[in-house]
């Protein structure tokens, strides 16, 4: 039996409920199917995505929908975006198994915020977690919507019909079928999609858990596929502006007549605001450097030796993140305590794509392509610069060359609008390289403080844990501790000002690669004093099932034999949680100590996130955040003086290499009847603790501070001998 | 000093008159329109303007098109011949050897390159051969494995 409760809106007038684009977009879009659902009923997404208030003027209970065309494609609209994590693909596996049609009719149309429904962003691994269930559950309702309509036209009763690859059918008849294609002929049907339906379990899943290759590949390895920086308009010009020196650093007197001379070139000047436009952006490149300004320079005497102390006297009063016990009954408790402070840099985001944005003003209303992972935040900051209602800004995001966190905010896509404004045409703004390492919103650096004890049968007795700057996610504790605290000292929000000499924001998996790194660095160290296996000793600390399943998986596939640490194999083992998934990393490793110089030979990861839906891009997200995170434990950190960033393109801030890429094996527990959860960030947070903990199993030296470069490592060896 | 410049672009001749020293990049970019060459660092450290030049892997935006003058240049349009992928095409959408795809033009035609010169490379000469090329999202592997199957496959993939 059906339920009945979604609206039919034949009937009603659809302009009282939708924006005007939307309604332009309905009178403009054709013949078709158009199923309306509502994620103010998800209260997880209402909470965090925020339609229940109806932002910028979207009404609440009409901001996602799909479309089934004439030739029985399906339109998926969102406003997540496709950055290489490959939601692009998971989402249509998603939608076409409740839906009951083949993924391959499925296109998705991401990222434009006057066809999209609100989105708060693409971050977080929350696409599949928290837009999936509302996604395939209006997949559901719209097979019942196309049921009842083909109800009408066979006739049929309802209840007699079943689906299959995009037809009704009559189960009692299987010739009387029409098409989802013939449905929607001719027809412009809107619906509301409300009431419930069943999802489909594990067992009837055509295409979720199964594993899917990349939708996007094939434009990808054309050409084809369309970054922000390859939009073009006619009559569009570059922009390059005129940046400082070091941050917080002025302008004190600019002459602009020598790139006003330059054919073709227009400067543009709004305060400190200076621009020169041209139809070559290296032409504008070169004009640019025709500028000639001074700046007065601000000394801070701050640099990337300094900093630790420095966030230390600045850090706030902590937060309580998580408590229980006495504390002190936890160290009358211990036969030994361990207390070590643990220290991370500034790490760039560094994706090969810079920041890009392409502006172009047509009448009242601006139209921005920008490379961004928020494109309804980039329209409220564009909104907010020029000063106009939010309805009258238009956001696009094309493919993204890569994001991290790191495209979360805008300013690119702000400056595009303004010198758009200023020079009447056109303006593409794509950040250079130093320009993209100067202005990133670097991984804060911060410093952990733990203290913590084992009893005399090497259980933790209790944890005491300080975390400055580096956020909260990730610092909660899982181990089975019966007297714990852990405290987070951090200022609210991100950006410039505060305790950080330049910008700071999310990077992927925020916080959770430093807590990670120094939780589980403490427990190699706890594990060396009892003088236990540091697997062991996790388990033996452990009561989650879920965490020791994953340990142990890991442990399977890399073959881990027990030994007390150092044992000189080389071998590390961490675990941690993020975005709801479970996961546990091996390594070994190889040091020279001559040179200091660490090979990681072989990386194991094993990886609980309930259902994956695309088993095969769940590998793939894992691989890449294991290999991204080699470089942030061995390499990354950004080096800074006064303000001034001293690494500033890939020559001196080296990302991971092929050659520096081990074995990489991956293992996703099978976990059908599980929610599915995070799966781009995750296995990255294990990579500092890994590496340091196969290290210190290699040489018998820890390092307490990322990254482990040669330079460091060689430093520990020297002050042991 | 705008010069007239003629060369072989994706098979077809084309002329231009263009400042002779502006770089190979933004021509193609700009005044060709071919976005496929990517800008990842304008110093050459990243690989993802990569094109080819009579056969070799260069650096767009580290070349001047005058430079280009009597040559031919292959850019990732000018691969796929009538809509069918190329080998090394084909191999990195079977391996899944890509993410957000920006570095992938640069990180096929410096394979196609590579495969050109040693048809049959072992895994250490692949790493080599693309070791200065970037990727930030860590398809690195993959590249790796759909190279190999691209060269197993075809001779050398071409």
């Amino acid at each position: 039996m059906f339920d009945d409760h979604y609206l039919d809106l034949d009937f009603l007038d659809e302009s009282a409920m939708m924006p005007v684009n939307r309604r332009q977009f309905l009178a403009a879009a054709g013949s078709g199917i158009f199923l309306f659902f509502t994620l103010a009923d998800w209260p997880v997404i209402a909470g965090e995505g925020r339609p229940g208030s109806a932002p910028q003027g979207l009404p609440a209970d009409f901001n996602a929908y799909l479309k089934i065309g004439e030739d029985g494609r399906v339109t998926c609209f969102t406003g997540k975006v496709e950055m290489g994590q490959g939601a692009i693909t998971a989402l249509a596996q998603m939608l076409a198994d409740e839906l009951d049609v083949d993924p391959e009719t499925v296109d998705m149309l991401m990222g434009d915020t006057d066809l999209c429904p609100y989105d708060m962003g693409t971050f977080g691994s929350r696409s599949i977690r928290f837009f999936g269930p509302p996604l395939r559950e209006a997949g559901a309702k719209g097979r019942r919507v196309l049921m009842e309509l083909a109800a009408e036209r066979l006739p049929a009763a309802v209840e007699s019909l079943d689906t299959e690859k995009g037809v009704v059918f009559d189960k009692t008849n299987r010739q009387r079928r029409i098409s989802y294609a013939q449905l929607a002929q001719g027809k412009k049907i809107v619906r509301q999609l409300t009431g419930v339906v069943a999802l489909k379990k594990p067992p009837a899943f055509k295409s979720m858990g199964k594993p899917a290759l990349r939708r996007d590949a094939r434009e990808k390895v054309t050409g084809q596929a369309k970054y922000a920086m390859d939009i073009r308009v006619p009559g569009m010009v570059h922009a390059k502006i005129l940046r400082p020196p070091a941050h917080g650093a002025k302008l004190r007197e600019v002459d602009l007549s020598a790139a006003q001379e330059v054919p073709g070139v227009q400067v543009i000047r709004d305060g400190d605001f200076i621009a020169v436009l041209h139809q070559y952006p290296d032409v504008a490149e070169k004009a640019l450097a025709r500028v000639k300004a001074r700046f007065d320079r601000q000394v801070s005497g701050l640099d990337d030796k300094n900093i630790f102390d420095h966030l230390l006297k600045f850090a706030p009063e902590g937060n309580v993140v998580g408590r229980d016990g006495d504390l002190q009954k936890g160290i009358g408790a211990a036969a030994i305590i361990l207390e070590e402070t643990y220290f991370d840099g500034y790490v760039a985001h560094a994706a090969i794509e810079p920041h890009t944005a392409l502006a172009h003003v047509e009448g009242n209303k601006v139209t921005v392509w920008a490379s961004t992972q928020a494109p309804f935040l980039a329209k409220g900051e564009v909104a907010n610069a020029l000063g106009i209602p939010a309805d009258r800004v238009r956001v696009i995001a094309p493919f993204v060359g890569g994001g991290f966190g790191g495209k979360t905010r805008n300013p690119q896509a702000v400056e595009a609008a303004r010198l758009a404004k200023l020079s009447g045409k056109p303006v593409q703004v794509a950040w250079s390289r130093k320009e993209e390492f100067f202005y990133d919103s670097f991984r804060p650096a911060a410093v952990v403080e733990i203290n913590a004890g084992i009893t005399p049968q090497g259980r933790i007795s209790f944890w005491d844990y300080h975390v400055y700057f580096a956020g909260q996610r990730g610092a909660v504790q899982f181990y089975d501790i019966p007297h714990h605290s852990v405290m987070s000292h951090d200022v609210i929000g991100r950006g410039t000002g505060g305790p950080h000499p330049f910008g700071t924001g999310s990077w992927r998996a925020p916080g959770n690669n430093t807590n990670t790194f120094a939780r589980e660095s403490h427990l190699d160290g706890l594990a060396v004093k009892a003088g236990i296996d540091p697997l062991a000793f996790r388990l033996q600390n452990l009561a989650d099932p879920k965490m020791q399943r994953v340990l142990k998986a890991a442990a399977e596939r890399f073959g881990w034999r027990p030994a007390k640490l150092p044992s000189g194999r080389g071998y590390g083992v961490a675990c941690g949680q993020d975005a709801g998934t479970c996961v546990a990393t091996m390594a070994e490793v190889e040091v020279d100590q001559g040179t200091g110089h660490v090979r990681v030979k072989r990386l194991v990861c094993a990886q609980d996130m309930g259902l994956a839906i695309n088993p095969e891009g769940a590998a793939l997200q894992m691989e890449g955040c294991l290999t991204m995170g080699l470089g942030y434990a061995l390499r990354e950190h950004i080096r800074f003086k006064d303000g001034e960033i001293l690494d500033l393109d890939f020559d001196t801030y080296e990302l991971p290499r092929f050659s520096w890429l081990p074995k990489i094996e991956t293992v996703i527990i099978d976990n059908k009847e599980g929610d599915p959860q995070g799966g781009g960030e995750p296995a990255i947070i294990t990579m500092g603790a890994v590496i340091a903990n196969a290290v210190y199993d290699a040489i018998g030296v820890r390092l307490r501070q990322l990254p482990l470069s040669p330079e460091s490592i060689k430093a520990a060896l020297n002050k042991r001998l | 000093m705008e010069e007239n410049i003629e060369f072989r672009l994706n098979g077809k001749p084309i002329s231009l008159k263009v400042d002779g020293e502006r770089r190979l990049l933004w021509v193609l970019r700009t005044d060709l329109g071919l976005t496929g060459a990517k800008y990842g660092c304008g110093e050459g450290h990243c690989g993802a303007c990569t094109v080819l030049v009579n056969e070799e892997a260069v650096r767009s935006c580290q070349v001047a098109v005058k430079d280009m003058q009597g040559r031919e240049v292959v850019t990732i349009e000018g691969l796929a011949k009538q809509g069918r992928l190329q080998a090394l095409q084909e191999a990195f959408v079977e391996h899944d050897a890509l993410q957000c795809g920006y570095c992938t033009p640069g990180m096929i035609l410096t394979a196609h390159a590579l495969l050109r010169a040693n048809p049959q490379p072992s895994t250490s000469d692949i790493v080599k051969g693309m070791d200065a090329n970037l990727c930030r999202c860590g398809a690195h592997n993959r590249i790796v494995a759909a190279i190999k199957s691209a060269a197993g496959k075809s001779k050398g993939g071409l």
